[in-house]
Parts: C-alpha cells; structure tokens; sequence
C-alpha cells in the first residue's frame, strides 16, 4: 500500500503488519500522555516526588538517556571530524538515536520542572555560575543540532527526493555536515560534562561533590568520558534489536566491532579516572568531612552491591571484554558487553541522581527510600514509546541504512 | 571556600536547652507567611479525581514547613535516655550550597543583612537548590495552594502567596525585616543601624521558652554576637563549610556532637571562623 515511499530496493513489512505494530506502541505512548496531561494539570503532586527526592526516575532517566545517545555526537566526531570512513554504516541510525535521546529528555524535563511555562528563563535570566545553566544552553542547542543533522535524511526519502529543490537541499546539508559534526561534539561534550558538574559541585552532598580541575569538578570530565564509553555500544544495541524484530541484517557485524572498540577504549579510560577519584574521594574528601565510606552505603536501595556491580560487573568487565579483540569479535560477547557497559552507566547516573540525595547529611537525619510512583514510569515509558515510533518509521520511510540492500538481497540473487 | 560577607549579618543563636520542641515556631511561621495548609480534597479541579488525591499534612515529605523542629536523640536506653529539640530555620549560609546552583538567579544572596532571597516569580521549579541543601531548608510547592474558606481572610498582606510548582523557603520573615526598616526612616533612624529588637523573625517572637535570639552577628552590641562566640555555640555540618548564619548551643556534649558532625579528637568547632 505504501510501497512507493519505501526506500530504494528495500522489502518491509505488510502495512498491516506495520499498523498492529505502531497501534501497540500507541498504546503504550497514550498511556504515558495520559499521565503527562495529569502531571501538567495537577502539578508534580501527582508523582513519588517530595522534598527529600526532589530529583528521581526522570532525572535518572534524563541522564540516563543522554548518555547513552552520545553514540550521535562522539561518532559524528569520529565519522565527519576525524573521518573514519566505516562509520558511515551506522552514523545516520546514531544521528536518529541521538536526536530520540534529546528530544525525549527534553519532553520529560517539560514534566519535571515545576514550571514549563518559564523554561525560557534559563536563557532570559542565566545565572553563569550554575551548571544547570550550561546545562539548558546546551541540551536547546545540541537538540536544534540533531535536528538539522536528522533532517537530510527525511528529506532523502525517496519521494521527497524526488524534488529538485530538496534534492538539492539534502545534498547542500551534507556538505555542510562536518560543520554541524563539530559544533554538536562540542556542545554535546560540555553538556555532559556540566551534567556532571552539576552533582561534582553539591559542596552539602557528600556522595558526590568532588574537588575540581579549573572551575570544574572531576565528575564533569566523568561524565563525558562515561557517556561517550557508553553511547557508541548503545547504538549497536539498537541496531542489533532492530536486526532482530525485522530478520534483516542491517549493518555487518564488522562496523558493530568496531563501534565497540570505541567504546571500550573510551571505557577504559574512563575506568581508569573513576578508580582514581573514588579512592581519592573516599581516602581524602570524606575523612575530611568527619565521613567514612560506609556510610555512604545503606540497606538494598544504597547498598554497596550497586557500587560494586557499577563500577566492576558493569564497568571493568565490559571494559576488558570491549578491548579485547577475541572477545569483541564474538557477537554474543561484544553484546553481553554493550548491555553490562550501558547497564553500567544508568546505575551511575541514578547513584549520582538519587543516592546522593538520599544521604542523610544531617547526622540526626535518616535515610529515606525513594519509589517513582506510576505517573513517573509512565512518562518514561511515554519517551520509550516515542523512540520506538520515530525508529520504526525512519527505518520504513528513510535510507537508514546504506548497507542494506547489499547485506540481505544481492547476496542471494 | 568563600563566604560571602556582609556589614550586617542577621542571624540567630538557637539554645537547643531551652527548646521543648512545643512547635510554636512551626505554627508562627506558616501564618506570618501565608503558608497554605495542606488539604486533601481541591473543590476548583476536577481533573484531580484521576489520580491521588493531594496530600495533606499527614505526609511530612510534601509539607510546607520552612521551620521544622528535629528531635534528637543520645540512643542510649532509659534511664540514661535523652531528648532534645533543634529547631531548624533556613541557615541563611555564607557560602550558600543553593545560590551558585540556581541556573536562573531565583535565589541570591546579595542583600545588606546576608538573608538568602528567594524569588518566586523567576523560579522555574527545577529543584536544582533542594538537592544542594544539606538542611532540607528548602520546601517545593507541590500543590496549588489552597486556603479553607474563611481562612483566607486571615492572610498576611506583607508576604506574596506562592504558585504551585516554585521552591520557597524561610527568610527570617523579610516583610518584618522591610517593616523595620520603614519604621526607622519614618522615626528619622538610620534603617541600615536597627536596635536589637526592632526586627525579629515571627518564631523568635513567638518562642515561649525564649530560646531563640535573633540579632546582627557583626555587631558586638547584640546578644547573639555574644552567644555565637560562646564555649557551647555549634553550627550544623560545620565542616561541610556552607558557614551558616544560624548558630546553635547546647550544655550537652553528645547534642554539640550530632549537629556538629563532629570526629572525635578533631577540633571542628570554629574553623570556618565566625
């Protein structure tokens, strides 16, 4: 029925098919606008929130999400920057899971803060020495970014390529893309960065204030080096569920390897700075403050479990197996190791997020247990749901992936 | 670490002996500043049957109560068992965790006097400043506000009533502070030179047992100067270094203790200077 708008020489699903599909994740995306209407009527009342966890699952799920679509910036950087030719394979999925991840953060901080409606005021009333400033310039900018970076390729769509004029428009983006490569990289990598200043500088929150290099704290470099550890493995992940729900293949495995190895390299870095700044704030910061490293731990929700499937299960262990040529190249592995590295990153983003606030800083204070109530879940799943669309309809419509023809047709022909 | 000084600073000196917990301060403070109660049902919105109902002031975590009274403990077990209360105002900090977070300059401490402000038009609810302080100082409006009929009519005129969704908290009472102010150009006075009691905070005023004294910290005239540089004066989380403007002081070395996170053997007290 659609087939005209296909892509060249590509076979998809019955349209049919393809409505039951995106009825289903409709569902799943009314829920969550069903709960978001209710946040924005009623107010954050609604949620699990409260004055002790004025941050919880969307914060989590903000940071969460925006470092694992860091694959967008980091290998737009490689590709267009740096010019490492394959990754142009697997550069327009990372574009789109980049601009999902920080269109969908956005949506859900139009949720978060008390008041939408002034969200403008960061860029009105900017106070210079907050992170959270750096973080709105950044996140408004870089998202504009992903969307010009997104927008040739709508417009390489067959149909619409069809004419002249943005025909001739799409190819002009092109040219000009290593320019936007340049200018997302670097707003992306501040933005990350500030995320992470944002805790690094709680000088009350002792989880999580560190000392600093210039203005800024170690956990802004930590964050940008987690993210960009992270994000490339992240967009191996999709492609390769992708690959599964349609039974083609889309990319060859060879690109996915190399996209790991990127991110263990950078894992390893990362692993290397985080051992040495959790030793120095738990030998040095915390003794200083009349502190010991246990207490910083509490019942199953703070436990040190979670430090310890952080920073080993979920950090060295796909640090080596990413760097290690024999593993990388098992698929099963070079999988297992993507989802423990981003399993990784989100258990320290929430850490950061919620155990930092969770610490009773005032020694007659006590530890509260923080729950996300349905609403905030079903937000998130909102977001979820919305990535799932904007994927399942770029990979229907748009020439998502250049190597798919050659991968599953003409090999059989 | 640096703390932002001032000619003026005003401050309180808390006699945590004293206290008895009673919650005077706590009621006084929610109507000098029109906080609003907390009331389950809201006859204006609808919509709110769709989901929970709005909390009331059974959950403590969404209560609006920018003086809070802590009860402290020594956790031993009777007979040697002893209790104590801290009432817990905003610490008004010199090095404010909250001021250098807030990405649009809603809260500042920028005023002759070293009161943190708070401005509730600018907030933008982000919460940015309840996750930097360590006090819990700091209060979301979770819910519109909503007064009981007949009780609006007992709002104080001198304090903006705040919208749902900004973060408010305790500025030793600003409008009593303006009010002074006032008063002493009216009397021909040097407003910037107050006389000890010319300007209290309504908990201080109301405070049966006299525990609170409220002052210019810099100024040696004022009690609280003397209290603050007293042998038993403590500040909370000291060596955290936020250098609050509120001071405590216990005879009890295990009170000093607590609010001091103090280490044994480590001369906490007075470090950040006074």
């Amino acid at each position: 029925m659609d087939s005209k708008l296909f892509p060249e020489g590509v076979q998809r699903c019955s349209f049919g098919q393809f409505m039951i599909w995106t009825l289903a994740v409709l569902a799943v995306f009314g829920w969550g606008l069903y709960a978001a209407v209710l946040v924005l009527y009623n107010g954050i009342g609604t949620t699990g929130l409260d004055n002790y966890f004025g941050f919880g699952l969307w914060i989590t799920f903000d940071l969460a999400v925006i470092a694992l679509g860091a694959g967008a910036f980091f290998t737009g950087l490689l590709k267009y920057i740096l010019k490492i030719k394959q990754l142009e394979k697997i550069i327009n999925l990372t574009v789109i899971v980049g601009f999902i991840c920080y269109s969908g953060a956005m949506m859900v901080l139009c949720l978060d803060i008390g008041q939408p409606a002034r969200s403008w005021f960061g860029y009105w009333h900017p106070n210079v020495h907050s992170m959270l400033t750096e973080v709105i310039f950044c996140i408004t900018c870089y998202c504009t970014v992903l969307i010009i970076e997104f927008v040739p390729l709508v417009l390489e769509q067959k149909q619409l390529n069809k004419i002249p004029f943005i025909h001739a428009l799409a190819h002009n983006m092109h040219i000009n893309m290593a320019l936007f490569a340049g200018i997302g990289a670097f707003l992306s990598t501040f933005h990350q960065g500030s995320l992470g200043g944002m805790y690094g500088v709680l000088i009350g929150r002792p989880y999580a204030f560190r000392e600093g290099f210039f203005i800024w704290p170690w956990t802004f470099f930590l964050f940008v080096l987690s993210a960009v550890g992270s994000g490339p493995v992240f967009t191996v992940l999709v492609c390769t569920l992708m690959e599964k729900i349609t039974g083609k293949k889309l990319v060859e495995f060879k690109v996915k390897a190399l996209m790991g190895k990127i991110a263990g390299t950078m894992l390893c870095v990362y692993m290397f700075f985080k051992i040495l700044d959790t030793w120095a704030w738990a030998e040095g910061y915390l003794p200083s403050v009349g502190l010991t490293f246990d207490q910083m731990f509490y019942g199953v929700a703070y436990g040190k479990w979670m430090f310890f499937t952080e920073l080993v299960l979920c950090g060295l262990v796909p640090a080596i197996m990413l760097v290690v040529p024999a593993i990388r190249n098992r698929p099963g592995l070079l999988y297992t190791a993507a989802i423990l590295d981003c399993v990784g990153v989100t258990i320290n983003r929430y850490v950061f997020t919620v155990q930092t606030i969770a610490f009773p800083a005032m020694p007659f204070d006590k530890w509260y247990v923080y729950y996300p109530n349905w609403v905030e879940w079903a937000s998130c799943a909102m977001i979820v749901a919305y990535g799932v669309l904007v994927i399942s309809l770029s990979y229907r419509y748009l020439p998502v992936f250049p190597q798919e023809t050659k991968l599953n047709y003409q090999t059989g022909e | 670490m640096q703390t932002k000084e001032f000619k003026i600073k005003w401050g309180m000196v808390i006699d945590i002996d004293k206290c008895t917990g009673c919650g005077a301060c706590m009621v006084a403070c929610q109507v000098e500043n029109n906080i609003a109660p907390m009331t389950k049902k809201d006859p204006y919105n609808y919509v709110q049957s769709l989901t929970k109902d709005r909390d009331d002031a059974s959950n403590k975590l969404k209560t609006l109560t920018w003086m809070n009274v802590y009860e402290l403990s020594n956790g031993k077990a009777f007979p040697d068992h002893e209790v104590a209360y801290l009432p817990r105002p905003c610490m008004q900090c010199g090095n404010p965790a909250c001021v250098p977070v807030c990405p649009v300059v809603a809260t500042d401490k920028n005023e002759e006097g070293g009161i943190v402000s708070q401005i509730y038009p600018r907030c933008i609810g982000c919460r940015y400043c309840m996750a930097a302080c360590p006090y819990h100082a700091r209060y979301f409006n979770w819910w519109d506000p909503l007064w009981p009929e007949g009780m609006d009519k007992g709002l104080s005129p001198s304090v903006s009533v705040r919208p749902r969704g900004v973060v408010e908290k305790c500025n030793f009472c600003h409008g009593r502070f303006m009010k002074a102010k006032e008063e002493a150009r009216i009397n021909g006075e040097d407003p910037d030179n107050l006389p000890e009691g010319a300007y209290v905070p309504a908990c201080v005023d109301i405070c049966p047992t006299k525990a609170i004294t409220f002052g210019d910290l810099n100024n040696p005239e004022h009690e609280v100067h003397k209290l603050a540089h007293g042998d038993n004066s403590f500040r909370l989380l000291e060596k955290l270094g936020l250098a609050p403007q509120v001071y405590y002081m216990s005879k009890r070395e295990w009170v000093r203790k607590q609010g001091d996170n103090y280490i044994a053997g480590d001369d906490a007290h007075g470090t950040q200077g006074h």
